[in-house]
């Protein structure tokens, strides 16, 4: 009982109640709101169903009060836009000032973060800062009972943000709740959530709010941005990867993946068995003695799926394959698994794809 | 200079994974590696000890074996290793860790602190920068490069589509990335006297400025509601179709899927 009434006492002096609403990180790179911000209003809908609350996107930056229509038009009821020169471009501590107080004033009750290479550093500051819980790299989040199934003896909370994760590269699985403190903080892999349908011309009630940055120690200076002016995209870092075997038959058909992962904005890669012909470089492999991948969805084509092919691409949210073999080992991993003629296939595929993105 | 490198022995992933009935990881019963990003951090340490004669101070948070991850860095070159350890600090999540080695860290004089970006069994890459958060000092996380320019350090910093040339005055935290070089071997004289030399062994008293509440699972504001190994994906649906309709089916599972 005395365990018990410690507990209330954590909960009574956070106020846990007083925290409402689904806030998101609206991020924005060079004033070009990034996707996962889209695709965190949408989640954050869901969210906010459940909870009978509404989304607010926090949008950082400067100069960018004209981007909150944007995410009005993806779902956004509220916009709150913390404008200054100091967040030109992405530094740690001015962001975090940023959202912090935005938080410390605003009090949302649960606030998501996309898992980029700006929000996994921006996440873990504010967390820290306003001593809150942050779960990192979410793939599913839900609203439900924590525990989860009822504890004697131990008070069961409803309404709690559940949070999924995969750890230890993929291979568990946790859910993961913060009861005591608010928000509830997560981090979100981009490329999992569904952003919510555009609907041109909806507005947002915007609140613009600036609580002053004055630079200290903990200022860094940007000497020289230098963006990436190479086009070859790392396999790894994929999100579409249309991958050849040695089926595609020759170094040149590997154009007909070509242009299905031009179509897709993917990448091509491709077995073992290619680049041991030459066909392609290494460093497009995929496999154990190549690149492990793990993109949202994986083309394997004409590839029969060896065991060491396998363990290299499994953890791809989607795999699609193409075989005219039905015994492939690569029809037991995939998702979706076609038995049929690659060459009349692929780019008969091509074709229906630059129609239906063209009609979007 | 002072350099302090955060390390960490982490499960190597291939030996399987194992969990205590509360749900977390049951860290004595796998076998362990120095995380790779961590490694990388204590080379680019060991470069400024090479070149500027920093002294190197390698510190953990663990198991009393993870002592052993001490004695590989020291082997590699650090000059002394501190190990915090204490029951009361097991089951904890990133922020009473980043609690617990800050609490450690200002025992210490520092201009620099690195740690890796992420371990590989949390994959959380929150540690690094909730320990400058609580130390008060400026983070830069992901360095693929590190300089040292007077009282200032330059890092390249990189982001998703490229990366910052940023300069920071010292002391600051900095979280490398695996790529950022090649770690170098331990040498048989460097094992044979990293095995001779004494590590120091903290454990909560020593800890500055850090209250109870904020340590070990208790002190952690997150707390696992179910854990599990993964269930590997096993077949999906598997068709024989003429071309015409093997299209519509792919287009219709990418829009499903809201791939397109």
């Amino acid at each position: 009982m005395l365990f018990n009434k410690s507990k209330k006492s954590v909960v009574k002096k956070m106020g846990l109640e007083e925290y409402k609403g689904v806030f998101v990180f609206a991020q924005q790179v060079d004033n070009e709101i990034s996707s996962i911000a889209y695709e965190l209003i949408g989640k954050g809908k869901d969210l906010a169903k459940d909870l009978g609350t509404d989304v607010t996107a926090v949008l950082i930056g400067s100069e960018i009060k004209g981007l909150a229509d944007e995410l009005a038009a993806y779902g956004a009821d509220k916009v709150i836009v913390v404008d200054d020169p100091q967040l030109k471009d992405y530094r740690t501590e001015p962001y975090t000032h940023a959202l912090a107080s935005v938080i410390q004033k605003y009090k949302p009750e649960i606030m998501l973060v996309g898992a980029t290479a700006i929000g996994r550093d921006l996440g873990p500051r504010v967390s820290a800062r306003i001593h809150t819980g942050l779960t990192a790299d979410c793939t599913q989040l839900e609203i439900g009972d924590f525990p989860i199934t009822p504890i004697p003896g131990k008070e069961q909370l409803h309404n709690q943000l559940l949070m999924t994760r995969p750890a230890f590269g993929g291979n568990t699985i946790a859910t993961i709740a913060c009861p005591n403190h608010r928000p509830q903080m997560a981090t979100v892999r981009p490329g999992v959530m569904q952003k919510a349908p555009k609907v041109a011309g909806a507005k947002a009630e915007v609140i613009e709010f600036n609580p002053g940055f004055t630079p200290d120690n903990k200022y860094v200076e940007i000497l020289e941005v230098v963006k990436a002016v190479s086009d070859t995209v790392d396999i790894m870092d994929a999100k579409i990867l249309v991958s050849g075997g040695r089926g595609v038959g020759s170094p040149e058909n590997f154009k007909l993946l070509q242009d299905l992962a031009d179509v897709l904005g993917g990448t091509v890669s491709c077995s073992r068995a290619v680049v041991d012909s030459g066909w392609k470089p290494k460093d497009l492999q995929v496999g154990q003695t190549g690149k492990t991948v793990r993109p949202n969805v994986y083309f394997a084509i004409g590839i029969s799926g060896a065991i060491q092919h396998v363990a290299g691409m499994e953890e791809s949210d989607i795999i699609i394959a193409i075989n005219k073999d039905d015994t492939a080992p690569i029809f037991d991993v995939a998702d979706y698994g076609i038995v049929g003629d690659l060459n009349k296939i692929v780019p008969a595929l091509t074709e229906a794809l630059k129609a239906e993105l063209a009609a979007k | 200079m002072k350099v302090v490198v955060c390390i960490k022995q982490v499960p190597d992933t291939k030996g399987g994974v194992k969990f205590n009935p509360d749900g977390t990881l049951d860290r004595g019963a796998m076998l362990t590696i120095m995380n790779p990003d961590d490694k990388a951090g204590l080379e680019a340490a060991l470069r400024l000890k090479d070149q500027y004669g920093a002294e190197v101070t390698v510190i953990t948070m663990g198991l009393p074996k993870a002592e052993e991850v001490l004695r590989e860095a020291m082997a590699m070159g650090a000059d002394k290793g501190i190990l915090v350890t204490d029951r009361v600090l097991g089951g904890a999540d990133t922020w009473a860790t980043s609690q617990t080695l800050a609490g450690a860290i200002r025992n210490l004089e520092y201009d620099l602190i690195i740690t890796g970006r992420q371990a590989i069994d949390g994959d959380t890459a929150q540690v690094g920068p909730q320990i400058s958060e609580h130390l008060g000092i400026p983070v830069i996380s992901y360095a693929q490069n590190i300089k040292i320019d007077g009282d200032s350090v330059i890092v390249e910093r990189q982001y998703d589509d490229r990366y910052h040339v940023v300069k920071a005055k010292m002391p600051c935290l900095i979280t490398a990335l695996a790529e950022l070089n090649e770690p170098r071997y331990m040498t048989p004289g460097g094992i044979f006297d990293a095995y001779q030399a004494e590590i120091t062994t903290w454990g909560r008293a020593d800890l500055v400025d850090v209250d109870d509440s904020n340590l070990g699972l208790k002190g952690s504001p997150t707390q696992i509601a179910r854990a599990s190994d993964k269930v590997r994906k096993g077949a999906g649906e598997k068709v024989t179709l003429d071309p015409a309709e093997a299209v519509d089916y792919i287009v219709d599972k990418l829009k499903t899927k809201h791939v397109i």
